[in-house]
Formats: structure tokens, sequence, C-alpha cells
């Protein structure tokens, strides 16, 4: 990591370059009237089978993800593959649910969650509710997509010797970019951009997971370097999980795969396509990339093998690519890993604009704004949440964001109750908005508390029947928050109050919109 | 009845003492990882049943 290694830099500038034409011609792409919040942040609810199969598999495998996960494997080892589980189990829950969000949302053009919340109660505070975790959620995502952006830009080598401005500066080009694409383009820029993310980040993966092994004399060597390693710490970890870890290795994958589609970026990429049907075919298909997160997980243990000394664990799949590959792939695969930052967070930006348009501006602030004024206005917000999210990790310490993150998964996963069993009619009966509400503020506080009472993190003591389990604290949070909302509504039942205004109809639910006949739907 | 095809994979997933083993191990990796690599075409498979089903 001597200075910068000009190969290297110009293999990343092009495709950096690429991308950003992309994101400004995107505009033209499928065209629609941009001045309209439909088509500037869902791209008018069109996308196919391929492009949302792209589109959501760009914005939930994230730049953060190919930095994160390694890191974790690299550190601890085997409890790191939590990942893989929960991106499995997450697409039958996708296939389950998602197809009747899209339907009831496409029925009534609603265009957040949020949205369907208040359609369906009534309840202005239980949607705001929604609104407001979805906004809390994705804010340090964000910020962390620039984390991911910044450690590949000091693993390329800049401020080394230029002072913290120069450190920052290529950030913060990429971003305000990033910023204007999203500003003109709105949701297409990151679903063009999306192709050539994906496609570069799995040949990047490909090309370690196929070259590194025979440096190191294939897998079974590689598992066993890293199984020695962890033997050498202590064994506190290993390759396998130690009994202790069972339970929250389990509660991890179940809480983040019930929180993973609350994340208002993952819904605006489920309700921008263009049937139920494409919902249901990317619940098949995009498991795909779950085999591509296993891959980038490997890498913890790759690093290991070859001999990584990460400073920091978030180095390791930089130095990895770094201490392999020639000059021109770090470059190409750098590049790789920043693109990989800018779709999630031009999507994440653009959810949280809808979000603060339609959930917060439109009913508390001007109840007659236009489309093309919540079009205006949304735009304006995806910049200033953009640049919020720049402000906090230049002026913040990236532990924060990576707490915050944390916390967001506790909280983002309290709204599961309130948008998903109001999918279904037999579960709907059992809850009513206020009870709904109740069970959100239970688990909001009891999360938050005790996440801060373990020092952030993710994980906490419970007793239970003699024994006392680690589990994840967004799990034990949304138990209690069911219980309430579950309780509060039986007491309401019986008291005849708190009746929901729903304006959907069982129908609206169903896969029976014209939109979705298979003619229209390829 | 073809909806509960989609509880397997928690099933499968979840309970750790089914996989939390290194033996025997596939083209180099241990139980631990294959197993959990093989879900996803397993998944893949079961959603599709699932799908065709509700198709008709």
């Amino acid at each position: 990591m001597s200075g910068i290694n000009p190969t290297a830099l110009a293999v990343f500038v092009f495709f950096f370059l690429l991308v950003t034409v992309l994101g400004f011609v995107a505009a033209r792409w499928k065209a629609g009237d941009l001045s309209v919040l439909n088509e500037w942040g869902l791209a008018g609810r069109r996308f196919g089978t391929v492009i949302t199969w792209f589109l959501i598999g760009g914005d939930f495998y994230t730049a953060y993800t190919v930095i994160a996960v390694p890191a974790l494997v690299y550190a601890v080892g085997a409890y790191g593959f939590f990942a893989l589980p929960y991106t499995i189990i997450v697409y039958p829950i996708v296939f389950a649910t998602m197809p009747r969000l899209w339907a009831v949302c496409h029925r009534h053009n609603f265009i957040t969650p949020a949205d369907f919340v208040h359609g369906r109660y009534g309840s202005h505070w239980l949607a705001l509710a929604v609104a407001v975790t979805g906004i809390l959620a994705t804010m340090p995502y964000i910020a962390l997509q620039l984390v991911g952006m910044q450690v590949v830009i000091q693993a390329m080598g800049f401020g080394q010797d230029g002072g913290a401005f120069l450190k920052d500066l290529p950030l913060i080009i990429a971003f305000v970019i990033l910023a204007l694409y999203t500003y003109t383009s709105g949701l297409r820029a990151p679903a063009m951009i999306a192709f050539v993310k994906d496609v570069m980040i799995y040949v990047a993966v490909i090309a370690a997971v196929v070259v590194i092994p025979i440096h190191l004399g294939g897998y079974g060597a590689m598992f066993e370097a890293a199984d020695k390693a962890f033997q050498a710490k202590g064994g506190a970890t290993g390759i396998i999980l130690k009994p202790e870890q069972l339970v929250p290795f389990a509660t991890l994958a179940l809480g983040s795969a019930l929180a993973a589609f609350m994340y208002p970026h993952t819904t605006t990429g489920v309700l921008s396509s263009a049937s139920g049907d494409v919902v249901r075919r990317n619940a098949m298909f995009l498991p795909l990339y779950t085999i591509l997160l296993g891959l980038v997980a490997l890498m913890g243990y790759m690093a290991i093998a070859v001999g990584v000394q990460a400073p920091s664990p978030s180095l390791t799949v930089p130095m990895l690519f770094q201490a392999i590959f020639p000059d021109w792939f770090v470059g190409f695969a750098f590049a790789a890993i920043v693109i990989s930052a800018l779709v999630p967070a031009a999507i994440m930006s653009i959810a949280a604009a809808n979000l603060v348009t339609r959930n917060i501006w439109k009913p508390y602030v001007n109840r007659d704004i236009t489309p093309q004024g919540e079009a205006t206005l949304a735009k304006i917000v995806s910049l200033v949440v953009k640049l919020g999210a720049l402000a906090f990790i230049l002026f913040l310490p990236t532990q924060y964001a990576i707490d915050l993150q944390l916390l967001g998964g506790v909280w983002i996963v309290q709204t599961f109750p309130a948008i998903v069993f109001g999918l279904f009619a037999p579960l709907g009966r059992w809850v009513r908005p206020t009870g709904l509400l109740g069970g959100w503020v239970v688990g909001m506080a009891i999360g938050t508390g005790i996440a801060f009472s373990q020092g952030l993190k993710p994980v906490h003591a419970l007793a239970f029947g003699g024994h006392t389990y680690t589990v994840y604290i967004g799990l034990t949070a949304l138990v209690l928050n069911i219980v309430v909302a579950v309780v509060a509504s039986a007491v309401a039942i019986a008291m005849n109050a708190d009746r929901p205004h729903d304006i959907t109809n069982p129908s609206d639910y169903g896969a029976t919109a014209p939109a979705d006949s298979p003619e229209l739907a390829r | 009845m073809r909806w509960l095809l989609l509880l397997l994979p928690f099933i499968g997933l979840l309970w750790l003492p089914f996989y939390n083993q290194t033996e025997p191990s596939f083209l180099g990796f241990p139980f631990f990882y294959w197993y959990q690599f093989a879900w996803v075409p397993v998944t893949c498979l079961l959603i599709f049943v699932v799908y065709r089903g509700i198709r008709r």
C-alpha cells in the first residue's frame, strides 16, 4: 500500500466514468414523465424479471456486504457465515409476502410500504411510525456504503501523504456525481448501473475463487490454514461453530431475514417491478446471488491462508486482491466494489425521499401537493439525504455509522407486523391499528434499550426454561412487539374499538392485476 | 399444502445440529459449508414447485 498505482487508478477511473455516463443516460431509458413521483421514484413500475433481478441483487448485496462479511469471517470464522442461511431463508419469505404487497400497492398507487399501512388501517400514526423507522434505518445504511467506498479509496493509496482533504476528495467527488444523476434520472439510474455492477462483481469474485485456491493448493488447504490460525488465536472461534454460537447464529439469520425486505430500499426494488409474477420469479432466481455472497464470505479464509495482515478487518478484501492480482485487475475489482456502493446508496436515498414526501410531507405539511410537487420534493430530499450521509462519514467516527446500522436492523424488523400482517386476511383479523402501534413502541423501546445495555452488540443473553441463550436483540424485541400488538388488539376487538379504516379489498392482493398477464410480465 | 414446502429451508438451516460439523467434507469444503451452499439450489427448486402450483 505504498503510493497510488497508476495502472490500477486508470482502470478504476475508466469504469467510474462509464457508470457516470450510464447514470445520466438512464433518464431516457424506458422513457416516462420524470416529473411525477411514480416515474422518478419507482421508474413507472415497468421493470421485468431480468432488470428487477439485477436491481434487487444490486440493492441487497451491497459494497458494505462485500467488505464486511469477509472481514467478519476473517476475524471470527464460521460465525460470519450466518449471512448465508439469512440470504437463503429470506426468499421463501419474499415469495410469500412481496407479490401481495406489490399487487395491493399497484392497485392503489401506493409508492411506499407506509402508504400501504395507511391504506390498510387508515391510521396516520401507524403509517408515520413505519415511515420514520424506514428513514432511521436507511440513513446509516447509506453512510455504510460510503464506508465501503472509503476503504477501497484508502487501499488505493489516496491521501497517504496529502492529508485528510486529499484522502476524502475522491469520496466527495464520487458521491456528488452520484447525487446529481440520481436527481435527474431517479430509480432508472441505479437500475441501469446495476447491470454493470453485478457483472463486474461476479467477474471479480469468480476470479478470486478460481485463482486464489490455486495459489493455496486447493480449498482443503485453505480451510486447514484458517483452522490452524483460529486455534493459534486461542480457539474461541473456528471454522465450525462453538456450542454457545449456535443460537446467536440461527437467531441472527432469522431476524435478518425477517428484516431484509422491510427496508425501504428493498421494497422500492420490489414495487418498481412490472407484476407480482416478476416478484415471484425473482424470489426463485435471486438466491443465485447467495452463492456469490457465500464465495465472497470465503475470501475471509483466503485472506488468512494467503497471510494477509489487515490492520483493520475491513481492509481484508482490498489487501487480498492486492496480494494476489495484477494492478489492472486490482483497479477493476476496486471499481466493482465502489460501484457496488453507488447502486444501493442511490436506491436507499430514493426510498428515503419517497417516504419523506409521501408519509411526512404530504399528510403533515401540504395535503394538496401535486404529483409534480411530490417528484420535485423527493429529488431535493434525495440530495439532502446523501449530503447528510456524506457529512456524517466525513465528520463523525465511522463506528457511529456501524452502531447505528446495527440499531437500524433492530428497528426495521419492528415494522414487520404492521406491514406483513395486513397482507394476509387471516392474520389481519387479529390486529388493530392502535395495537400494532403499541407493539411497535414496545419493540422499538426494548430493542434500543437492550442494544445500549449490551454496548451496541447485536446479541444479548436471555434466560429461558433454566438455560441462558444468546439471542439476536431484534428478534427478542419483535416477539414482544407481536405479543403486545396481538394482546392490545384482542382487547380492542373485544370492546369493538379501534376498527381499521381499510380501503383495500381482499381481491386487491391477488395476482389478478391486468399487468400480470404473461405477455406483459415478460 | 405445497406452501408448507417453503418451511423446509428454515428447518434445514436454522437447526444447527444438522450441519455444524466438518465431516463429510466435499471437494475440500467442510460439511458446514457445502451443506449451506447446497440449500441454495434446493430452495430455488422448492420455490419453483410452489410457483408452478399457483400458476395452474
